[in-house]
């Protein structure tokens, strides 16, 4: 199928047509209640892009640049990781033992040791399903599902047992001020841009950029990442080839569970400063949607994960200002993305590609 | 723990995996037709939201806007929530069905939807927060009184086990068991079943003996949706929530999926599964943590052991739970 179309259209014409058809959808949602869906659109984009809300929005694409990039990577070895949001909150343990550890003199040790914990937390998260798959060929969809819930469960017990702060709601201690990551507003202060200083952008930012870099590397510039692919195209032909299928499953997960598990340093770490209940609040799941609409590019996934950053943003505003729109708003888009991006993709691919062979057809 | 607490205890379990044996026979059509369904839940949810918010419009008054119905708006909340579950598992076919879709992408994003539109749609029509009013008398599913159950009662033992955990719960918790029996012969002593369970191990054997895949899957997903639309209902009539809260379901879509795992995709485990599962759930809300002399078990562990189960299951550790052999996979007719 792919074939039939050239590259611009299937990396951008498709995506595109998907998206459009979601929103398309979302909004006859929004006529249904009776509301005007362009009115909630301009402010969704106003309420993105306000001097304090682009903070937001920039804070929740940093969230989703690594969700996405977690579903992205084990989608290479075609293995569906729903398990984001659970590595993402053992994640958050890690991190907060981390930073409770010691008294740390200065927030760049903090991070470097924050990362590793959390992504040793979200790799070992990981692992589980991963080996079972490998060996027990234990189905990966359901054992992240059932380690998404299982690990709800260990947060529960944690944050109202041994990590709880004395004190009544369940959340550790806040974390020393040394653990205190730099926001946006104190990295730009450095240069004298006067950015909003209660959002809560931080350095997390950067550490994602980076590793959207270094996952394009390991996907198309290394070994390993030739096995995941190859692995991912058909995994007969991979064992031919003498590429272990345990050792794939495992790097791609754990690779996968680390990423997820790095949006800790952005939640936990960056923006409340100590591990309270639900500290993912879904971005786990919005991974899927925008590894699906960023075609398991690192580039796309900025985009998409943007995007979905200005949604979340836009969202909150959209319920201020429009009573009639609850915030469930972006669960809906996100639905529906993941839907028209996911699985009816056939739905815009076929007649695009018929329209495209008339037109070469017209040409010959 | 005397008598009547175990009792206690059983009759919420009952009433606590009605839901999940009625998503769980749901999965099992479906996927033993081969087609995964990871969107339980939101069918689910989906129906429980529709059948409260229309039970509740149906027993309105006329003049606030409603039908006015002063009998049996419980069924046309039933009926409506069927639909919608139906609504949803039509697109879920559509997808993977006819789409050929991925079928595990489609589940999750029916989970999304219907999380989120039950929310936007409910706030926006009662105004309430996102739940439905409260609903009474004719608008709910009441607990039946079997015959013989009050004067049975006085008999030690079996009378006391007879009325105070047979008798005593609403339609759809019969419905449900009933239907553990009903799905057994479908799928083992008629045509259709065996027709059902060829397509999900081998499609292409089912289309060269001349039948229909895609009808056959279509009709599977359909039965999928009006048995988590009854499940949904149950939930927001029949049980003492008595209305829609916002994500009712709290993961019931994926207990009742990882009861089917349990199960191995049969039906009779399957009642052993759900009501496995629902007995945990009802003994982590009777005690908040469990001392079983050695040391204590916190709630939290009960809640979770479905799914540690489920994993352990799966593992294969304790008995292969082996899935329909054509599970997820679209069928592509050979030219």
């Amino acid at each position: 199928m792919n074939r039939t179309l050239p590259r611009w259209a299937d990396i951008i014409l498709i995506p595109l047509l998907n998206l459009a058809l979601a929103i398309l959808v979302a909004g006859l949602v929004v006529l249904f209640i009776g509301e005007d869906p362009l009115r909630a659109m301009t402010l969704i984009i106003q309420g993105a892009f306000t001097p304090n809300g682009i903070g937001f929005t920039l804070y929740y694409t940093t969230n989703f640049i690594f969700t996405g990039l977690a579903v992205a990577v084990a989608f290479h070895a075609r293995l569906f990781n729903i398990g984001g949001e659970g590595q993402a909150a053992m994640a958050g343990v890690g991190v907060a033992l981390v930073c409770l550890a010691f008294d740390w003199p200065h927030w760049s040790l903090a991070l470097l040791a924050a990362m590793a914990g959390g992504m040793l937390f979200g790799a070992g998260w990981a692992a589980i399903p991963a080996y079972l798959q490998a060996k027990r060929g234990s189905h990966i969809v359901i054992t992240t599902i059932m380690f998404n819930l299982i690990a709800a469960s260990i947060i529960n017990f944690l944050l109202v047992g041994p990590m709880q702060a004395p004190g009544s709601s369940p959340e550790t201690r806040s974390f020393p001020d040394g653990a205190s990551l730099p926001t946006l507003h104190d990295m730009l202060g450095v240069i004298g841009v006067n950015f909003d200083r209660h959002a809560p952008v931080n350095i997390s930012l950067f550490v994602a950029l980076i590793a959207c870099v270094l996952v394009w590397l390991l996907i198309w510039k290394s070994r390993i990442g030739y096995e995941i692919r190859a692995f991912g195209h058909s995994d007969k032909a991979a064992v031919y080839a003498g590429i272990s299928p345990l050792k794939i499953t495992m790097i791609a997960m754990l690779i996968s569970g680390a990423l997820a598990g790095l949006m800790a340093i952005n939640t936990v770490m960056g923006e409340a400063e100590r591990l309270v209940l639900d500290a993912v609040q879904g971005a786990g799941f919005v991974g899927i949607a925008v590894a699906l609409m960023g075609r398991n590019h690192p580039l796309g996934v900025v985009l998409a994960a943007f995007l979905f950053g200005i949604l979340y943003q836009g969202g909150s505003e959209l319920a201020f200002e429009m009573p009639g729109i609850s915030r469930e708003m972006i669960v809906v888009i996100q639905g529906l993305v993941i839907l028209f991006t996911g699985s009816l993709e056939n739905l815009v691919r076929i007649p695009v590609s018929k329209l495209f062979l008339r037109f070469r057809k017209g040409d010959a | 723990m005397d008598f009547m607490t175990v009792l206690q205890i059983l009759d919420s379990a009952m009433r606590l995996s009605a839901p999940l044996l009625l998503a769980c026979l749901a999965g099992l059509f479906s996927e033993r037709a081969g087609i995964f369904d990871i969107g339980l839940e939101g069918k689910m949810l989906a129906g429980a939201f529709v059948a409260a918010a229309m039970s509740a419009t149906a027993a309105m008054p006329i003049e606030q806007g409603g039908w006015g119905m002063s009998w049996g708006a419980a069924w046309v909340g039933l009926f409506f929530g069927i639909l919608m579950s139906v609504v949803l598992s039509l697109v879920h076919g559509l997808a993977s069905i006819t789409l050929r879709g991925n079928q595990l992408i489609s589940g999750v994003a029916i989970n999304f939807f219907a999380a989120g539109t039950t929310v936007l749609i409910g706030q926006n029509w009662f105004r309430m927060g996102g739940q439905t009013p409260q609903l009474r008398g004719h608008s709910r599913f009441e607990a039946i009184t079997l015959p013989g159950a009050e004067s049975l009662g006085a008999v030690p033992v079996v009378g006391t086990i007879y009325e105070q955990l047979i008798s005593g719960h609403n339609l759809l918790v019969y419905v449900a068991l009933a239907m553990v029996p009903l799905t057994w012969w479908i799928l083992n002593r008629t045509r259709f079943g065996l027709h059902l369970r060829a397509v999900g191990e081998n499609p292409a054997a089912v289309d060269t003996a001349g039948l229909n895949v895609v009808r056959l899957r279509y009709s599977a997903v359909i039965i999928c949706g009006i048995l988590c639309g009854m499940a949904g209902a149950y939930l927001s009539l029949g049980t003492s929530a008595a209305g829609f809260l916002k994500d009712m379901t709290a993961g019931k879509g994926f207990i009742a999926l990882a009861a089917l795992i349990f199960a191995k995709w049969r039906p009779v485990p399957a009642l052993g599964a759900c009501f496995l599962f629902g007995l945990l759930d009802a003994i982590a809300n009777r005690y908040q943590s469990l001392d079983i002399g050695l040391f204590v078990v916190p709630v939290q562990f009960m809640q979770a052991l479905p799914y540690i189960l489920t994993v352990v299951i799966l593992a294969g550790f304790v008995g292969k739970a082996i899935p329909p052999k054509a599970g997820g996979e679209p069928y592509v007719k050979e030219r």
